[in-house]
């Protein structure tokens, strides 16, 4: 059975005409089927390549290099959080920001919370320096924190 | 000391200041249609008088960029622009396309007039949800005004502008990695040449630029070269390669400071000059120890080298690898180095897209070797294995394809060079300064 919704084969198919080639639309594919699905399952893999008219180790490969994309084995949570522990947050108290949330929440970097609602990843720079430490919550940055307004903001996904 | 009247930042934290009726109301769109009024040749010569020099860190000159365009191409010739900017400290660009991204488009259009180019991809780094809004939205009002399309302002030129996603990848910076990376590719970064500019994105003539150049270019056609090069640093009379540091610049300053913040400020102002008079100086009345003049990949200045012009020519006369992005790292005398070194190591071993084998194991036993140091480990010849490695890694000493671990480097060799009898303090006390909170996020 097909693993790709309807709505992302359309939206895949129209970005056909922004693009010289087909191959340039796996990001925008793997993008789709990730915010949807919380992973990239192998057989959208294949579908992805059947689309864009490649074989399947060629999307894999792309997949593979980014370690934005999850397998199934690390499937992401409802929400993406991520705390940088670049230069500036880390000389800002980055470093006690991830490790407060990883207590409270019972996770190590890169795992859910057991009621899947979160995934929580460390990053590396996100470029809001001003603001350090600063968190992503899925795209959306979140300048100034302390372990309390972060606690809050994960509380309210 | 007055400061002068920012002209990039201009319309930052004005009202509604990323609409096209505000952007309009300030003027915008009238750059562009000057430009379409003039040759295409005539908007280059215009570029290369101001003197500008590239904005995402190594500073070369746009209009002399644009000239590598192969003559007479039948096209498609490509604008990539590079959006990805993940350099440590720095966001110059996310405030340009969260806040203008008007300025940005009207950029972009001018550049795609100028090299005769149809058709930009602008790489936005994932992590950017807000410019990416801020950027579809204005992207779909100048289609809707008739600024882009099959009929720019009416004169017949074709422009489309694609957004396009990463996916959180620092080496997607690197040119030929942003190429590879929007062609659908892992992003390993090319062997050039051949260049982007004779074969880049999907195998045609292509110039990357970066956000900032792009504002620059757009204010260039609005105020004429002149004005660019009234503003900063003209070139070193001693230095016949130094092609000047001409232009505002857009600093961004972070770290141990009172006022962090994106200021504008004409090139050539010193490290000292910025965080005194425009970051408010160190918080808690603590020393400066140590200052990143542009990103991590740059090195560090000493609290004895604060008086570095901030211009394209300064950080290397420190031993810094260059001006870079800009970016300005206040490190107060609170931080141990080792710990600042550390953190800098596990970034570009983190980063490094494996490709070449010095970048991918020298970075990975770098950061080892640095954590080795920190748990209190480490011993005194370690410092010399470092600098080994950091020596061998990099275009500079030719041995990888891009420059992501000559920026690997940098900071290693000043750090040891700099404050070398810190580190050695450091590993004669054997004591380990591993934050309890590390061990528990540690994976």
């Amino acid at each position: 059975m097909a693993v790709l919704s309807e709505s992302i084969r359309e939206r895949i198919k129209a970005l056909y005409s922004k693009y010289p080639t087909r191959q340039a639309i796996t990001l925008p594919a793997l993008h789709m089927v990730q915010d949807e699905m919380r992973y990239v399952p192998l057989e959208a893999v294949k579908e992805i390549a059947e689309l864009l008219e490649l074989h399947p180790a060629e999307v894999h490969d792309t997949l593979s290099f980014y370690g934005f994309f999850k397998d199934e084995a690390h499937k992401l949570g409802k929400h993406r959080v991520w705390v940088c522990r670049s230069i500036s947050c880390v000389l800002r108290g980055g470093e006690e920001l991830l490790a407060h949330l990883c207590e409270k929440y019972h996770v190590h970097p890169g795992q859910q919370t057991a009621d899947g609602k979160m995934t929580l990843e460390f990053a590396e720079c996100l470029g809001a320096c001003e603001g350090a430490p600063c968190i992503l919550v899925d795209d959306n940055c979140e300048m100034n924190m302390t372990p309390e307004s972060a606690e809050a903001l994960v509380d309210k996904l | 000391m007055s400061r002068p009247e920012p002209v990039l930042l201009a319309r930052i934290n004005t009202p509604d200041s990323a609409s096209l009726e505000t952007y309009r109301r300030d003027g915008g769109y009238e750059a562009l249609r000057k430009a379409l009024s003039m040759a295409p040749e005539e908007v280059i010569n215009e570029v290369k008088d101001s003197g500008l020099r590239g904005r995402g860190g190594a500073g070369f000159p746009t209009g002399l960029k644009w000239t590598f365009l192969p003559k007479g191409h039948p096209g498609p010739i490509y604008l990539a622009i590079n959006a990805d900017e993940s350099e440590p400290g720095t966001f110059n660009n996310r405030i340009l396309m969260e806040q203008d991204p008007h300025q940005i488009i009207e950029g972009i259009a001018i550049s795609c007039y100028a090299i005769k180019s149809n058709c930009s991809y602008l790489y936005l780094r994932y992590e950017y949800g807000k410019s990416y809004r801020a950027l579809e939205k204005a992207i779909q009002e100048c289609y809707a005004a008739g600024i882009l399309g099959d009929n720019v302002l009416g004169t017949g030129f074709k422009l489309d502008v694609v957004l396009h996603r990463g996916a959180a990848a620092y080496i997607c910076g690197e040119e030929t990695g942003l190429i590879e990376s929007l062609e659908g590719k892992r992003a390993w970064p090319r062997i050039k040449p051949p260049f982007p500019a004779i074969e880049g994105l999907f195998r045609k003539p292509t110039i990357v630029n970066n956000i900032e150049t792009m504002a620059c270019v757009k204010q260039i056609l609005q105020r004429g070269a002149a004005w660019f090069k009234s503003v900063g640093v003209p070139p070193d009379p001693n230095n016949p390669r130094d092609a000047g540091s001409f232009g505002p610049k857009l600093y961004c300053l972070s770290g141990h400071v009172n006022k962090p913040g994106c200021y504008e400020v004409p090139l050539g102002i010193t490290a000292r000059e910025l965080i005194e008079e425009y970051g408010g100086g160190v918080p808690n009345g603590r020393q400066i120890k140590a200052v990143v003049p542009g990103g991590i990949s740059m090195g560090f200045l000493s609290a004895s080298e604060l008086d570095t012009p901030l211009d394209f020519n300064g950080p290397g006369k420190v031993g810094c690898l260059g001006l870079g992005t800009a970016a300005v790292v206040v490190i107060d005398d609170s931080a141990s180095m080792v710990d600042v070194l550390y953190n800098c190591c596990r970034f570009f071993s983190h980063e490094s897209c494996g490709q070449c084998t010095p970048c991918r194991e020298g970075t990975a036993w770098m950061t080892k070797i640095m954590y080795r140091i920190r748990s209190g480990q480490g011993e005194l010849r370690d410092l010399d294995l470092l600098m080994e490695v950091a020596s061998s890694i990099g275009i500079i000493p030719g041995t990888t394809i891009c420059g992501l671990s000559d920026g690997a480097a940098w900071p290693v060799k000043n750090a040891i060079k700099k404050f070398r009898g810190e580190f050695e303090d450091y590993i004669k006390a054997g004591k380990s300064s591993i934050k309890p909170a590390e061990l528990v996020a540690a994976h």
